[in-house]
């Protein structure tokens, strides 16, 4: 256990930042996602082919395709991307783009082909004599779209959004590779040096399952709260 | 463009182990799926406990934990290493094998726990009036039915665990994913090499998704 210890001795404060690291970069993969699957969501449900056609390749792409080779794509691209961009305007140096810009990034995208099919799902799933009674009642579209139809559609989203977010949670230790000091990377740095990998490994899948018991307890919260009205 | 048409060759090459390492794990995993599957349905609390929390951690730990535990944690016990289990965990391969197989057996042991659920009690009251025995009524009567019910979800964990072999490159085997990686670091060109592993990973996804499309159609008897 004195490995474990907090402060200059042990692990338990690295380990301990590193598990914040991990929920960062997963909420924020996660919002990026959801932004993202409210675009292509929208594109999905569309009547123009083009847009659907569109919609259709992102989540086909990113949930076919591992989220590994995913994640080198934008590790090794991104500072090319940016260097490419910053060329354009007369900068010529070198570029390094944040690991957890690149990390939440990468996750995001895959997060949001998740999320696409769950949103689309959701609003398909609102009854549409919702949508023709605000319209005769005169709502706006936009009013309509915030006032009914999406809060509807969240609460019938919540179970499969908790389904993405634990996908998301575990997918973030995959960054990893690219050096983010998060969960998996710590234990690594951990085990390297003190020579026990099977007791940070094991320590790393604890704080894992303690972070998915915790989201579990706190969806559940969260669908009882929102469907107290049914 | 060039680049695409190098590299292609030697993506295909690898795509070899990537398949070797879906098919193999998926052919375990069915086994340590169903039995577990089984022990979850026992009337026995210890089995029962047991299966729950076999699939509760495998299924709430990422992949990379479960391969790291068993390639660098495991070699580090020392009764391991005299053990024959050394012969399975010394290698990369196999180490990547064994982690596989558990984590879709975990996943599939839901899978084919749920299946096992939906079988009509009327069908299996039937088998008894008929005199089947109960070895008779598994394999010929709930086993069956209950893959079919499962097609779906399992065609789903197929594509996840063909998503789950590009970890096999964190341990050193370079699948599709390892040579991609490989190739990238070395050209600096990862559009070009995501674009061509991308689509080989899709093709093969599509063909999963085709097959288990064509399973449930034969074997709907609705």
């Amino acid at each position: 256990m004195g490995l474990l210890a907090y402060g200059d001795t042990g692990w338990g404060d690295e380990l301990f930042f590193a598990t914040l690291m991990t929920i960062a970069v997963a909420a924020a993969a996660l919002l990026i996602g959801f932004f993202l699957a409210a675009i292509f969501a929208s594109f999905k449900l569309s009547k123009s082919k083009t847009l659907n056609l569109i919609g259709s390749f992102y989540t086909t792409v990113f949930r076919g395709v591992p989220e590994l080779l995913v994640i080198y794509l934008f590790f090794f691209g991104s500072s090319g991307a940016v260097m490419y961009v910053a060329r354009i305007f007369g900068y010529d140096g070198y570029i390094e783009v944040n690991a957890f810009l690149t990390g939440a990034l990468s996750i995001g995208i895959i997060s949001g082909a998740y999320s696409t099919e769950v949103f689309r799902g959701a609003i398909q799933s609102i009854n549409k004599g919702q949508f023709e009674a605000s319209q005769v009642l005169g709502f706006k579209k936009k009013i309509y779209y915030y006032k009914i139809i999406i809060p509807q559609m969240l609460r019938l989203a919540l179970p499969n959004i908790s389904n993405v977010w634990q996908i998301t949670l575990k997918d973030t230790s995959l960054i990893s590779v690219t050096g983010l000091v998060e969960i998996m990377r710590m234990s690594y740095v951990a085990a390297g040096s003190t020579r026990d990998p099977l007791f940070f490994y094991s320590f790393a899948a604890v704080l894992y399952l303690f972070l998915t018991f915790l989201s579990m307890r706190l969806f559940n919260k969260l669908e009882k709260h929102y469907s107290k009205g049914y | 463009m060039d680049l695409m048409l190098e590299s292609l060759p030697r993506l295909l090459n690898a795509t070899k182990l990537t398949i070797e390492l879906t098919l193999l794990s998926l052919f375990f995993g069915i086994f340590v799926g169903v039995f577990f599957a089984i022990l979850r349905t026992s009337k026995n609390r210890v089995f029962y406990f047991i299966s729950y929390y076999y699939s509760y951690i495998f299924r709430g730990t990422p992949l990379l934990v479960q391969i790291f535990i068993i390639y660098f944690g495991l070699g580090q016990v020392e009764w391991i290493r005299e053990s024959f289990l050394w012969i399975v965990l010394k290698e990369p391969y196999s180490c990547a094998i064994l982690a596989f197989t558990l984590n879709t057996g975990a996943y599939s042991s839901e899978i084919f726990r749920s299946a096992f659920e939906t079988v009509n009690k009327g069908v299996l009251e039937a088998a008894k009036g008929l005199g089947f025995n109960k070895l008779h009524t598994f394999f010929k009567i709930k086993l069956p039915i209950a893959i079919r019910q499962s097609l779906p979800a399992y065609g789903n964990e197929m594509i996840l665990m063909l998503k789950g072999t590009s970890l096999a490159s964190t341990v050193t085997l370079l699948d599709l994913t390892g040579v991609a990686k490989h190739i990238i670091s070395t050209t600096f060109r990862p559009v070009e090499v995501f674009i061509v592993a991308g689509s080989i990973y899709l093709i093969m996804t599509f063909i999963i998704h085709n097959f288990i499309k064509y399973l449930e159609k034969k074997y709907n008897y609705q």
